[in-house]
């Protein structure tokens, strides 16, 4: 209860400070619009698909994972910031529950996250991408889990390192492998037989592909529980861990 | 209201590849009574803000305990968290937020609903006089207002006791005196207020009681007006030259009217005596007779400075 409440007033004022910046919406909506005008059109000769609707079937997935990862992953930033300007002091000497510091901002990132989920699936349905309403919240199930997991582990380092400059490069590290490695971009199917072997070792290879089966009507395939259940599992070991450094000592 | 009993923490810290433990605080023992201001006096480094961050639950003491407001600090740090306020000494208003905003949210993290909250941040703002800017982003407030905006959330939830880390550092001579009224009136609405400061002149005026802190540990602890008492006699302060005040100080070291004798580093000399009218014709003689430019002479009461001195051996205005 106190943490349902708890975690309510964090998410509020953090969703509240998001939507007052304008650039910040302005960015959120603007960017994933772009990669689906100007990126996907390369898309239907590069996949070989027979149709622009099949192209967008699996670069639609493939995206909305993209922006789970990244957008949680760099919500670390804006923590340090917090902690510099003793925001985050102000509230750990109050008796608010520390895992509700995590979670309400966590929430607000798996919230904005959705909502450009859902702006790219309706952009997507112009250009005649057809996906069941069941398989589409599934799949924003999944994408809600990735968003939670990345942005909790954000917060989490943010927290340890307390300084952008260890932040970026640190992210930038962990980031890179995890897209290449995951066929969010081209599927893996292309890839030689060495590089799917490594992939099997990135989660998010999982996520991707449960992700592309449920868009593409495929609710049984085996990769969709795989991937909810891997994520699932990452996720609250993240927000674990991410909440005891909520409660631990930082300056 | 506050106990505490060999409070100690130390900090390990990494210089290149050396790691150095750096004895933060090493042993203090408090004992703040209710419905006072009481001041902790230190140079920089001395362990003021360690010792405060200790006592507000923020960082775990290495070894001491403390009671606060009747709870224990290390069994039930959340019973701790409910009864007290804390004021970092760096601030802590977001830039984008409004007064209100933080001061409604900081009401509600403490368990309060939101139509009390409302009344509470109301009231306080006027309180601070803050009502003319609540609205605004905190980005645009002065340092003075921003300060206000701070202990304002500090004690938006009427906590029995509010820590208040350096609270007029930075702020013009106005807006400090305004400062003290305010934590006067804290005083005066029951609170008690446990304030840090390098300030002599705030610890003095504002104080009821201090404890002076120097390299993690308490030397001295009384109200102002007893520790003064305590440097019996009188200071008699004598510019000179810095080239003057060496022989002059081989010349007035041994009299055996000068109980103690300091050395400034800007020049001059300041001596401890017994009694000052007395003191300083001989004292004049001794630098006249030496054909020594004195270029002034004051005698002072002795103030809270040299009550650190004759505790550390140093100057608080210097250190
Ligand atoms: N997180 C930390 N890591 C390493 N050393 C620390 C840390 N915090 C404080 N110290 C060290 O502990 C000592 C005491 O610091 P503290 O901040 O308590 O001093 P202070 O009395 O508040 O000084 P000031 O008047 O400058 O605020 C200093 O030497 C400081 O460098
Ligand atoms: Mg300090």
């Amino acid at each position: 209860m106190k943490l349902a409440r708890d975690t309510w007033l964090i998410f509020q004022r953090q969703l509240h400070l998001l939507l007052r910046n304008p650039v910040w919406v302005f960015v959120g909506v603007f960017q994933p619009v772009m990669y689906l005008l100007l990126f996907a059109p390369l898309l239907k000769p590069a996949l070989n698909a027979p149709t622009q609707a099949e192209a967008y079937k699996i670069f639609v997935p493939g995206l909305l994972v993209l922006l789970a990862i990244f957008g949680g992953l760099f919500q670390g930033f804006g923590l340090i910031a917090e902690l510099r300007a003793g925001v985050i002091e102000r509230s750990r000497v109050t008796p608010v529950s520390r895992l509700a510091l995590l979670l309400g901002r966590s929430l607000r990132d798996v919230v904005s996250l959705l909502a450009q989920a859902v702006i790219i699936t309706l952009l997507a349905l112009l250009f005649d991408l057809r996906v069941f309403i069941g398989d589409l919240l599934l799949a924003y199930l999944m994408l809600a889990l990735i968003a939670l997991m990345t942005s909790a582990v954000s917060y989490g380092v943010a927290l340890k390192v307390k300084s952008e400059d260890a932040l970026a490069p640190l992210m930038n590290t962990v980031a890179q492998p995890v897209l290449l490695l995951s066929g969010i971009l081209l599927p893996l199917a292309f890839a030689p037989g060495w590089l799917q072997g490594v992939a099997k070792w990135n989660p998010f290879s999982w996520a991707v592909d449960g992700t592309r089966a449920l868009f593409n009507g495929d609710i049984s395939n085996d990769r969709v529980w795989q991937g909810l259940t891997i994520i699932t599992v990452l996720a609250a070991a993240g927000v674990y861990w991410a909440a005891r450094q909520f409660a631990r000592s930082v300056r | 209201m506050i106990e505490t009993r060999g409070l100690r923490k130390s900090f390990r810290s990494r210089a290149g590849r050396e790691t150095k433990t750096v004895e933060a605080v090493r042993g203090v023992d408090l004992d703040v009574t209710a419905g006072e201001i009481f001041g902790f006096l230190g140079p920089n480094g001395a362990g003021k803000t360690t010792t405060l961050r200790m006592l507000a639950t923020l960082i775990e003491p290495d070894g001491g305990q403390a009671t606060i407001a009747g709870a224990d600090l290390l069994k039930d740090p959340g019973e701790v968290r409910r009864r007290i306020g804390y004021v970092a000494q760096g601030g802590s208003t977001w830039d984008e937020s409004t007064a209100r905003e933080e001061l409604v949210l900081q009401a509600r993290l403490y368990g309060i609903g939101k139509a009390e909250a409302q009344r509470r941040a109301a009231r306080a703002l006027a309180a601070f006089q803050l009502t003319e800017f609540a609205d605004r982003k905190c980005k645009t407030y002065s340092g003075g207002q921003r300060r206000r905006v701070e202990i304002a959330l500090g004690i938006i939830h009427e906590p029995k006791i509010v820590f208040l880390d350096e609270p007029t550092t930075g702020l013009d001579p106005q807006s400090r005196a305004h400062m003290w009224d305010e934590i006067r009136r804290l005083r005066t609405d029951g609170m008690t207020v446990f304030i840090t400061t390098h300030y002599l002149d705030e610890a003095d005026a504002l104080c009821d009681r201090i404890a002076i802190m120097d390299h993690g540990e308490v030397v001295a602890e009384g109200t102002p007006t007893d520790l003064k008492r305590e440097i019996s006699g009188d200071v008699v302060q004598v510019g000179l030259d810095l080239a003057a005040t060496g022989e002059a100080e081989k010349l007035l070291d041994g009299e055996e009217y000068v109980n103690r004798l300091e050395v400034l580093e800007e020049g001059g000399l300041r001596l401890f005596v017994d009694e000052g009218a007395t003191a300083i014709p001989r004292i004049l003689r001794r630098i006249d007779g030496a054909g020594l430019d004195l270029k002034s002479i004051e005698l002072h009461r002795p103030s809270l400075d040299d009550v650190f001195l004759t505790k550390t051996g140093r100057s608080l205005r210097e250190s």
